[in-house]
């Protein structure tokens, strides 16, 4: 972290940049949050540890905007979303100066809470400089400890790996946290019966709350005015009042996603009622990348996203009934 | 809110047999906005419209509602009776009672419900119609043809003689095309360019049309009737007025080496040289990569032998910026490559040579002055084989899925005068298939084959072997006789395929004009729109579109230009309202709508926006309403809902689906 | 359930393009193909301008069916509308069929000008399905039903 912020203090110094995007710390150990510094002094509250899941790539957005470069600090996951947002000329690259950031794996306060590790005052071993594989923590109800690998998002037991897509330098070292497949899930939803299918995603759907908080984090949900929120459908809706308005909200929010989402895992992070949102997505890319080709969106910013793509030998919607 | 009349037509008992009528006319008084409704036994009749005109005027209707048969059938007679009557044309919408409903259905109770629901769904959509007005856009009175071939030539010649300015944009330093190399044309035997040369001078000698040879499309912009072209004209070192044509540069000219395009690399040309005696215009140019002058700086004996001053090796690549109202598509095709080929050894021996190869050697224009003689040594081949589908009809990536449709008539060609010429001489072709789908072609076809004496063997040739003798041994398979067969020919002439010319790609892109996975420019309609690009103003010409020979290329040819003539008729072109539009507000700049647009009608603009007090330059997408023809794919690409199209919008949509399943 | 329910009347929405299929329907009007009254088609442009919202919407309103129809591959009046759109209906087509939606309740069927049979034919069997699938309960506004 001290690299991190000595880079920084050199980039602001020198006028490379007129601000960095990072994370400063929040009211407890485990929750910072996004935040810009424009001055040295103010890089105190600089931190970078293992709860910085925050993918910073939708604040360059509004970043790209502004006068002067940002420093942005990028782990390796987020940047497959900055260069999505690239193609689609939401961002500006000139206005980024990309940090790579190492990465050993984001974790969740909610599967710490899972093991019955309550009043948390401290932790240790979330630092990306920290060897241990293993978390100390201080709670008011005397020490714990944790394996960090049982504390990690969900998304990085399926990481999509160390390499950063673009940046203009990498600071830190990132490991190797995949031990599982990302589409086990969803192929296990895939064989279940409509029935038990059914009751999965009504039991979980009607958690929603419609915060809107996945859509917030969202990197591709960057619409200026989503059309949730437009009369351009007549679909403006606030809370749900019935059993399909978050069906639908959620349906639609994938599928405008689809081909564009680059399986970031934020959504999920920050759903309030622990809907794993991603399970949406990933349906989507599944059926993507064995439909028409395996794809990654944000991998390049050049290459044709699946639904502005056709062959003519493309399958039959028919298909999705005989695949039983 | 709208003022509605509905009116039910009974179409004489082909709805009110079925559908009750005064039923549907009561229930549309209990919708929103419907201030009249009315029956009448046939609406589409003089009396029917002039109810609807007096509706109009009387009720000032804001919108209407006819429930009849399909609008494929009247929704235009319906539109113009409005708008004699003072109403938009766009706010008229059909409820197709007829077709849809009175007349798949026999229980008048379930029809009758059916024709309420249509019609609540159609009187929901006019709520949220809107008038629209056609746009117009002015026509330049001039086109473009890209390709100075029999096609190009052709199209050229009709769109000038309708009248119009016509600009033939040629590569090569001559127009001509492929047509210019071929000895003798079938099925009728008549030499080349004894039919070609009088349309190249009546296209060079015709006021209306200006030929720029040795000249490329550099850049287009504009849209249908208002293209922009920037042409280059390539440095041709030769002064296009001073030259009097005379030839003795090209016979004083010291370099000599340079492989003759014209003769497909089977001889060789001068560094300043004319592709053929009979080029037009008849300038030579200054190859400047085999030109000693260029390449040392010596020499110069061009210029000291030209009386008329003519040669300029300052000259330099020139600019034209012109507009077009329309562009004719003519670049023609190429054969493939054969290295992919190798087992038919035409990179190993020099009798084996490609059709267009041979209509040089048969040509007495051409490298051997026309006699029939090996390349290799120059002796008179006693045994001549032909392969057939070399690179066409081709299963693997080496070659083309398609037939290349010329080949069994050329190779019936070159068998028969081979045999008229040589008697002595045996020819064989392997063939997959014959195929002569034509006027008078079976017939040429069988004549080679009995009146000519050509063996033409249904089978593959697998592989042509040299030998050291110098013969060439064909190994093939008979298979109607089930055998295979070894048998030693002097010379190998291969009918290959024939594929787009390679700079189509470039030129597609440019016209953004769509090709298909072959390279051929797609037809707007594969059956009904042939010769139009789906692209507005731009028109197909000849091969490459499709492959073709010479009489249907220049009917193609005709065909594009009447295309043309017709769109250069017009004055200003009315534009179909029913169009995509992009809301300022919500658009996010994405490029997500672009990608699916087929026709090339979304660009985007830095526009300064004002979003509820935030300003800021935003990138907006624009759409062309005169490119744009209304499928509506971006409207579903675009996420955010800012891309919709009128007629068909998003809420017009919506409100059909809510009224169908109230 | 609606299956033993005979008062059964689903609303079907089939959404036709205006090149192909929507005159394909009416060739099936004028060879007097019948097929059930539940079937109310919309009229667009082109396949490819069926929105999935108008398809969800349509189930949120109580539709029991959607079905759209458009040129075969290739004869897309505007050349590629239907490839787009069938990826699309593919793709939401999986993701109803993954929270449990039935399959059956979606079809896209390619229905030239030419077919007025094959609509007829693609209808009663559409509708056929539908009745055998009864009510659509997992979809829907509830304040929309009665």
């Amino acid at each position: 972290m001290q690299e991190l912020v000595n880079r920084a203090k050199e980039l602001l110094a020198d006028g490379t940049v007129a601000r960095v995007l990072g994370w400063k710390a929040g009211d407890l150990p485990y929750n910072p949050e996004p935040a810009y510094f424009e001055k040295a002094e103010e890089l105190v509250d600089f931190v970078y540890n293992g709860f910085c899941g925050a993918n910073l790539s939708k604040y360059m957005i509004e970043a790209s905007k502004l006068e002067g470069k940002t420093m942005v600090c990028l782990k390796p996951c987020d940047t497959y979303s900055f260069n999505q947002l690239i193609k689609e000329h939401r961002v500006d690259r000139d206005k980024a100066y990309i940090v790579g950031v190492g990465c050993k794996g984001k974790l969740d306060i909610e599967k710490i809470r899972k093991q019955g590790i309550k009043g948390i005052e401290l932790i240790q071993g979330a630092e990306l400089t920290d060897e241990a594989d293993t978390l100390k923590i201080q709670t008011i109800y005397g020490d714990k400890t944790c394996a960090y690998a049982d504390a990690m998002l969900e998304r990085c037991h399926v990481c999509k790996g160390k390499e950063h897509m673009v940046y203009d330098e990498l600071i830190g070292d990132s490991n190797e946290t995949k031990d599982a497949d990302r589409f086990d899930e969803v192929a296990k939803l895939e064989t279940m019966s409509p029935e038990e299918k059914f009751a999965f995603f009504q039991k979980e759907l009607s958690k929603c709350i419609r915060c809107n908080a996945c859509r917030n984090v969202c990197p591709a949900c960057s619409c200026r005015k989503c059309v949730f929120d437009s009369t351009k459908f007549d679909s403006s809706q606030k809370a749900n009042v019935d059993s399909f308005e978050e069906k639908m909200f959620h349906i639609i929010r994938a599928f405008h996603v689809a081909g564009r989402c680059t399986d970031c895992g934020e959504c999920s992070r920050v759903c309030p009622q622990g809907i794993p949102l991603h399970l949406f997505n990933r349906k989507f890319i599944k059926d993507i990348d064995e439909l028409y080709g395996e794809y990654q969106a944000g991998a390049d910013i050049t290459s044709k996203a699946p639904l502005t793509n056709y062959t003519f030998e493309d399958a039959e919607p028919s298909i999705v009934g005989k695949r039983g | 809110m709208q003022r509605i009349g509905v009116f039910v037509c009974h179409c004489g008992s082909n709805i009110a047999a079925t559908v009750d009528v005064s039923k549907v006319v009561e229930m549309a008084h209990m919708e929103p906005g419907v201030v009249h409704a009315e029956d009448y036994q046939y609406m589409c009749s003089e009396a029917g419209q002039a109810k609807i005109a007096a509706a109009i005027q009387e009720k000032k209707l804001t919108g209407m509602v006819v429930c009849s048969c399909s609008p494929r059938m009247h929704e235009a007679t319906f539109r113009k009776a409005a708008e004699r009557a003072g109403l938009n044309p766009y706010m008229v919408e059909i409820a197709n009672i007829r077709e849809h409903c009175s007349w798949i259905h026999k229980d008048m109770e379930e029809a009758t419900k059916k024709a309420v629901i249509l019609m609540r769904a159609a009187i929901a959509k006019v709520n949220l119609n809107a008038p629209l007005q056609p746009g117009e856009s002015r026509v330049t009175k001039r086109a473009l043809v890209i390709g100075g071939g029999i096609a190009g030539i052709q199209t050229a010649i009709d769109i000038a003689d309708a009248g119009y300015e016509v600009d033939i944009v040629e590569k090569t330093p001559s127009i001509g095309g492929r047509m210019s190399q071929l000895d003798k044309t079938f099925p009728t035997l008549d030499c080349s360019a004894c039919i070609l040369t009088p349309k190249m001078v009546e296209a060079s000698a015709h006021e209306k049309i200006n030929i720029y040879t040795y000249s490329e499309v550099e850049k287009v912009s504009g849209f249908v009737g208002d293209f922009t072209v920037d042409i280059r004209k390539k440095a041709r070192s030769v002064d296009m007025d001073k030259c009097t044509g005379c030839g003795v540069c090209q016979e004083k000219c010291p370099s000599k080496k340079a492989p003759s395009e014209f003769n497909r690399g089977l001889n060789t040309r001068s560094a300043i040289y004319t592709p053929f005696a009979q080029a037009i215009p008849n300038v030579p140019v200054i190859d400047r990569e085999a030109c000693i002058k260029f390449k040392t700086g010596k020499c110069g004996v061009c210029s000291k032998v030209c009386q008329a001053g003519a040669i300029d090796y300052e000259q330099k690549d020139e600019i034209v910026t012109e507009k077009y109202g329309a562009i004719v598509v003519a670049t023609g095709f190429d054969t493939i490559n054969l290295e992919k080929y190798d087992e038919y050894a035409y990179s190993q021996s020099k009798d084996v040579i490609t059709s267009l190869e041979l209509e040089r050697v048969m040509n007495a224009a051409g490298p051997t002055h026309g006699h029939l003689e090996r390349l290799s040594d120059g002796k008179a081949p006693k045994e001549i084989v032909f392969i057939q589908c070399v690179g066409s009809r081709c299963s693997d990536d080496r070659g083309k899925p398609y037939c290349s449709k010329i080949c069994c008539m050329y190779t019936a060609k070159h068998a028969m005068l081979i045999r008229d010429k040589y008697p002595d001489v045996n020819v064989t072709v392997f063939y997959i298939d014959v195929r002569t789908p034509g006027k008078n072609f079976d017939e040429f076809y069988r004549r080679a084959v009995e009146q000519y004496g050509v063996n033409y063997i249904k089978g593959q040739v697998g592989k042509v072997i040299p030998q050291p003798d110098g013969k060439l041994l064909v190994q093939g398979s008979d298979l109607l006789d089930n055998k295979q067969i070894l048998k030693e020919a002097d010379m190998v002439v291969l009918a290959t395929a024939i594929e787009p010319n390679p700079d189509v790609r470039r030129i597609a892109t440019m016209l953004t004009a769509s090709i298909d996975t072959n390279n051929f420019l797609t037809e707007a309609h594969a059956k009904l729109r042939p010769v139009e690009s789906p692209t507005a103003g731009i028109f197909l010409s000849g091969v490459c579109q499709g492959p073709k020979d010479i009489p249907e290329t220049v009917a193609q040819a005709g065909a594009a230009a009447v295309k043309a003539i017709g769109l250069l008729a017009k004055d200003k072109l009315l534009t179909n309202p029913c169009t995509a539009q992009s809301d300022i507000l919500l658009c996010n700049g994405c490029s997500t709508c672009e990608n699916v647009c087929p026709y090339g009608a979304i660009t985007y603009e830095d526009k300064e926006v004002n979003d509820h007090g935030i300003r800021e330059t935003r990138r907006i997408a624009v759409v062309n309403s005169a490119l744009c023809q209304g499928c509506g794919a971006c409207t579903v690409a675009c996420p955010s809902g800012a891309m919709d199209l009128q007629g068909f919008s998003n809420r017009q949509i919506i409100a059909e689906v809510d009224a169908i399943c109230r | 359930m609606s299956l033993e329910n005979k008062e059964f009347k689903p609303k079907i929405v089939a959404f036709c393009c205006n090149w192909c299929s929507y005159a394909g329907a009416d060739l099936a009007g004028s060879s007097r193909l019948t097929y059930p009254a539940d079937v109310k088609i919309i009229r667009v442009p082109c396949s490819c301008r069926v929105n999935p919202m108008f398809i969800l919407r349509a189930f949120e309103k109580g539709a029991d069916g959607v079905i759209m129809c458009g040129c075969h591959p290739g004869d897309c009046h505007y050349s590629t509308g239907n490839f787009y759109a069938r990826r699309r209906m593919t793709l939401l087509f999986s993701m109803l069929d993954y929270i449990g939606v039935e399959n059956g309740r979606t079809r896209v069927e390619w229905v030239s000008a030419a077919e007025g049979v094959k609509f007829s034919e693609t209808m009663n069997s559409f509708v056929e399905k539908i009745y055998s699938l009864g009510e659509n309960v997992r979809l829907g506004d509830l304040r929309c039903k009665n």
